[in-house]
Formats: structure tokens, sequence, C-alpha cells
């Protein structure tokens, strides 16, 4: 019965903590001839064929080219991927920075042979060794796109851009000469509680944070402080994005914490709002293309890593995400995305985004840290009123 | 002597019992009529194994694991039996979210009954014909809508910039929402985002539940004895108080195990209009599905379990399956 629960319920649990010295298993040497099919896992939104706008279509022409007809099974967690990968029938997955570790830590992904990708020297320097996909100088995959978690704010509410994540976190009277409170927002994820961290990181150097993911028992503590007093400013934590969007226009919220793809909507709508990364700096996330350590398709698999990184592609991705692309070419000469818009979702900031990872007791920055699941708890009671 | 058969030797042969009747179908249907608990057990077995083992199995298999506790340092499950985790459940923030649960379940079947019992009452007594039919789907038409269109619908009600308040703002009453904003606990910067919406919401979407059995016991309560009640000199409110409400009692009571329960289990509604605080089903999906705590989140799910099994116990008591 032990045995049985333990392997039954907590695949995911013991696949997060699992040795991560995973030996490199062997990675492809040369492409085969193209199997005709390929099965990706993917964020809603990542992998578009034009159905939703014909202007967005990356697949049809790669299916022509290859004959690798591309299947989707869109998801919408990192648990979820995870689950769907330990499954599975996937040849890859868009993963994000708390999924990637874990599932190189579970073996469920398989090093790739950066010299198959011709594109490979195209990609951004900055993301090439990343360590959310890269392990023991190993790596795991193709970046393919990444975003900051921006401070969205209502232009009649504020005559310029917030200089600091202060709007959302202490109580003020904004330009418009009414309170903040009642009229922000905060994410309602535990994940939250590293942008209170990086508040402090900035605003209280005696605590000595190095990363707001690696927080100690006291750091930790001042972080939830300051998102207990946080709490008297949000009227609703906003966990949908088209919820939040709603809040923006029919609840009077005029600051909060968001991704570019809310703001670029909004926009689009002609309402006053803008975007902005304060002087703290930013959370974001980064998702890498990974493959599968089973893949039945792997050649497929390579020409659509390699097609994910062409700068068409990398740029219509980033107009229609709001995100950013892994291959800087793209920023330049793409019709979609527009001269401006890599500047628009955040690009040249790349240093000033603190990338999204697990939390987890043994860090590196202090050796022992808040794990993720306490976070979890913890942010409850905050939201809670404790 | 061997020509004539005797007619002794010829009954003799025919036995009580019938040769088999050949065939698989034949044996078969024999083999039953032989033992009839055979036939018994065979219809009864997967229905059973479907009880037993999808549903009761996995049931069982979820609380097993609340009796387990997540490790402090490390966030691995820890596969020793301890109460360490239902403890867990009476922490200040864990207990107020039971509180917060149990209590908007307690005031939402109150209201609903409140609401139901005229409405109930309506189409007991007095509609008839095309009414009645009206009335039925009047009451289940929004059962028939999304669940979740609703909800978001009655977000844009209740927002701030919504139509409740544009027509309170017509009506010249904005001091009177802005007033019942202002009291603590129920109220909140709008509607949208307080307790007093999340109410509004669950009221809205299971009140069906509580106007059906409502209706159905108001029916069974016989004319004559309201007249009877009359004719004895009763007053009206008498009557209801001595007559009517005792005998609808059991429906009322049917009724509120559905609006209870389900106050009680749902994450969709608090998460879409409300102040963020948790409800028991959010925390069961956040400690499950990110926090992997599943020894906390299966704590979680026994509460309404025990909570339910108390209330169908009184319920029970108080006739509400009699009909049944």
């Amino acid at each position: 019965m032990k045995s049985l629960l333990k392997s039954g319920t907590s695949v995911m649990v013991v696949l997060a903590f699992a040795a991560s010295q995973a030996a490199a298993a062997d990675m492809m040497t040369e492409l085969g001839t193209p199997e005709g099919s390929v099965n990706i896992v993917a964020w809603p939104g990542y992998i578009e064929r034009g159905e939703t706008d014909a202007n967005f279509d990356w697949v049809t022409s790669f299916e022509k080219e290859t004959g690798c007809a591309v299947n989707v099974k869109t998801a919408n967690t990192s648990d979820e991927m995870v689950a769907l990968m330990n499954e599975g029938g996937f040849d890859l997955v868009t993963a994000s920075g708390d999924a990637s570790l874990r599932m190189i830590a579970g073996k469920r992904v398989q090093p790739i042979n950066t010299d198959l990708i011709p594109s490979w020297s195209t990609v951004d320097d900055r993301l090439k060794s990343a360590p959310w996909h890269t392990v023991d100088g190993v790596h795991y995959g193709t970046p393919y796109q990444w975003g900051p978690n921006v401070l969205m704010y209502n232009t009649e509410a504020f005559a310029e851009a917030p200089k600091s994540w202060n709007v959302v976190f202490e109580e003020m009277t904004l330009a418009d000469g009414k309170s903040n409170k009642g009229r922000v927002q905060a994410y309602d994820g535990p994940i939250h509680i590293a942008d209170a961290a990086q508040y402090l990181m900035a605003h209280k150097p005696e605590l000595g944070i190095k990363s707001p993911y690696e927080l100690n028992a006291d750091q930790y503590a001042a972080a939830l402080d300051l998102l207990r007093g946080q709490r008297e400013l949000v009227s609703r934590y906003w966990h949908d994005a088209f919820i939040q969007m709603d809040d923006f226009k029919n609840e009077g919220v005029v600051a909060s914490g968001s991704w570019p793809f809310q703001v670029n909507l909004l926009k689009a709508e002609g309402l006053p709002i803008a975007s902005t990364i304060p002087e703290e700096g930013v959370t974001g996330w980064a998702d890498t293309t990974m493959l599968h350590a089973e893949a039945e398709n792997p050649t497929c698999a390579y020409l659509w890593m390699e097609h994910s990184l062409s700068p068409k592609v990398q740029g219509d991705l980033a107009a229609w995400f709001g995100s950013n692309p892994a291959v800087p070419a793209a920023c330049t000469g793409n019709a979609l995305l527009g001269d401006e818009g890599c500047a628009t979702n955040g690009f040249d900031d790349f240093e000033r985004v603190s990338f999204w990872q697990t939390p987890v007791s043994k860090c590196e920055s202090q050796g022992e840290c808040v794990p993720y699941y306490r976070w979890v708890s913890d942010y409850i009671g905050v939201i809670g009123g404790r | 002597m061997t020509t004539s058969a005797s007619p002794a030797t010829t009954v003799q042969r025919e036995s009580a019992v019938l040769p088999g009747q050949g065939g698989i179908t034949g044996a078969l249907s024999d083999k039953f009529w032989r033992n009839p608990k055979l036939l018994l057990i065979l219809m009864l077995t997967p229905p059973a194994l479907w009880l037993g083992i999808i549903y009761l199995g996995s049931l069982f298999a979820l609380l097993a694991q609340s009796f387990f506790s997540i490790d402090e340092f490390s966030g691995m499950v820890q596969y020793e039996l301890t109460l360490k985790t239902y403890g867990e459940l009476f922490r200040p923030a864990n207990l107020d979210i039971i509180i917060r649960t149990v209590s908007m379940a307690v005031i939402v079947t109150l209201a609903a009954a409140c609401v139901a019992f005229p409405i109930g009452y309506f189409a007991a007594r007095y509609a008839r014909g095309k009414w009645k039919a009206l009335f039925y789907i009047g009451v289940m038409l929004p059962l028939w809508s999304s669940y979740l269109v609703k909800v978001y619908a009655w977000k844009l009600i209740l927002a701030k910039e919504g139509i409740l308040t544009w027509i309170f703002t017509k009506l010249h009453l904005t001091w009177l929402l802005e007033a019942w904003l202002t009291i603590p606990i129920i109220g909140g910067y709008s509607l949208s985002v307080s307790y007093t919406g999340t109410f509004l919401v669950f009221l809205y979407v299971w009140l069906p539940f509580m106007v059906l059995p409502v209706q159905a016991a108001l029916e069974r309560v016989p004319g004559s004895f309201i007249e009877a009640s009359g004719d004895l000199g009763a007053t009206p409110g008498q009557t209801f108080r001595h007559v009517i409400f005792p005998l609808a009692l059991p429906g009322i009571v049917a009724g509120s195990i559905f609006t209870f329960s389900l106050t009680l289990g749902d994450y969709i509604i608090p998460q879409i209009v409300g102040s963020s605080r948790l409800f028991i089903g959010q925390a069961v999906y956040a400690q499950q599905g990110t926090a992997g705590n599943i020894p906390l989140a299966a704590a979680f799910t026994v509460v309404p379990i025990v909570i339910m099994g108390f209330y169908l116990w009184g319920a029970k008591r108080m006739g509400a399956f009699d009909a049944l």
C-alpha cells in the first residue's frame, strides 16, 4: 500500500527532488528521415496555425516543407505540462523555468545536440546557457520566448509612468488625487512573494536578499509583512488574465503587476493603459522547447526546434503573445511585431528580470531557504488577512 | 415379452428434472434457475466494483493521504501515520478558511430557503396550466446555461462601474450602497470584491436546487388542512407556523442539503467574485495543484465530508428522506 501510494500520487514531488545528476542520455548525432508528425505540449497561444487570426500562422509552412504534421496539446499550468510529459507520447514541450528543471531531474527530457540545429548560433547569447535549461554544461532544449511581469497602469491616474513598485505595496495618493487603496491588484499566486522580496532587495539592503527565490526565514518574514500591508490595498488578487482586464475596465483598478499580453490587448482596445519596468526590476518567465527522453519522432522534433528559431516565427509569436524573441534578429524587419515591438515588450531589460524558478530548501545563495510549499500556505494566510 | 414395453418404465424415464435445453443460453438459463444467488451476484458485481473500487477506493486513497505529513524542510511527503496534518487545519489561517466557508454555506442556505418558499408556495397553490409550465421553465432555465457564463455576467453586474451601481445612481441611492460597503467584513471596495457579492452569486446559482424540493413539499400539503385550520379560528400566521411550515420542512431540509453542500465545495465563484480570500475548495486546489502538499489537501477534503455527515444525520432526523 505504501509503495502504491508513493508511486501513484506523488510522482511529481518525487521527480522534483530526485537526484539532479542525471547521466546524460545518448543525444542524437544525425537526423534521420522525417517521421511524418510531431506531438507538442504547449502553452495556449504558443503554436498558432492561423485559426484564431490568419496573420498568425507558423505551422502550415513548416508542415509543407518538412512533411511533419504538427499535433498540439495545450496545457494551462506547469504541473499539467510535467504530468503530460510523464505520461509520454509527446515529442516536445514548451516548458517554463519551474517545469524545465523538474523534467531534467526526472529524466523526462533528453539533451539536445546543438550541431543539428543550424540556427542555434543565432540564439540570444543571454539565453544560450541559461540555468533553467542547461545543467552541468549540457543543453536540454532551445529557448523559445521570454517575458517580464511588468507594472501595468492607467495613464489617467498616473501623469507619468510610476518609477517604483511602491504604488502597489504602500498606501499613497495618486496623481488623480485619490488614494490607491482598493485600486491596485497583485498576482494571486504564491510566486508573488518573490515580487515582494525583489522590492525589499532594493529598499531594505540590510536583509541581504541575493535572489528573490532564495529567502531565509528572516527575509521571508519581512516579505510576508510587506504583503500583509499590501492586502489592505488590494480589493481582489488577479488570477485570470481576462478577469484582470475586466477589472481595469469596470472595477476602477489603476495599477498592478501584469503581463505584456494584457497590456497589449487593452491598448488595442484604445484604453488609457501603459506598462513600465520600475527601478527595482521585475520578475519574469522564460520558456524552452525541450525534447522528450523517449520521443518517437526525434527528426521532426529537431526540424521543429530549428524552425522555431527562425526570425519570422520568433517575431510573429512575440507580436502575438506580447513576449520577447529568443533570437535577436527577430526584432528587426518583422511586419507584425514592428520595429518598436521588442522594446515595448521589454527586450532590452533582460538584466532587470529575475526569472521564475521554484524555491527549494537547499538553495545556492545561503544554504537553507524556505521551500515552495510554505510559500503556498503562507500566501493563503496573507490573502486571508493573517 | 420383449415387444411390450411396460408403461411403468416410460414413467420412470420422465423424471421431475427436465433434460438440459442445450446451447449456451439454455445452459446459462438453467444454471441461473437452479442458483438464483448466482444471477444476483453476477448482476451486482459490476456496480459493486464501480462503487467499491472507483468511488470508495479513490476516496479512501485520498483520505489515507491525510494521515501522512509533509517534511518541513525538503517538502517531501512522509509516509508515516500521523495526525500532524489534521493539526495544521487548526492553524489560524486554515481555520479561517473553514469558518469562512461554513458561514457562507449557512447564510446562503438560509437566504435560499427564505427566497424559495414564496416562489414554491405560489407555484404549488396558485399557478395552474401554462403558468405552471412557465414556473418550471423559469426555475430550470438558469440550470441550462453555462455556469461560468452566469458567474462572469454577475461579475459585470456587480462591478464598480457596473449596472447595479448605475441603477443605484439613477435612484439617488448611492449613499445606501456606499454605507453598505463600509460595513466591515461584508463590505469592500465594490460589490464584486466583497462577501456580499459572493453571497449574491451563490444565492442565484443554487436557488433552483432549493425551489424545486420546497415546491414539491408544498404540493403535498392538503388544502383541506389549511381550510380546517382557518375554520378552527387560526390566523393566517398561526396556520403558517403550525400547519404549512412544519409540513413543508422536509422539503426545505432536502433543498438545504443541495445548497449547503454545493456552497461548501465550490471553488469557481469565490475565485471570480469576491475578495480573493480562499474557500475550502480553492484551498484544496492550491495545496494539491501547485504546492504538492497532498496530505493537507486531503485533510481539507475531509472537512466538508465530516460536516455533511453531521448535516445529513440531522436532516434524516427531521424527515428529509421520508419521501424517498
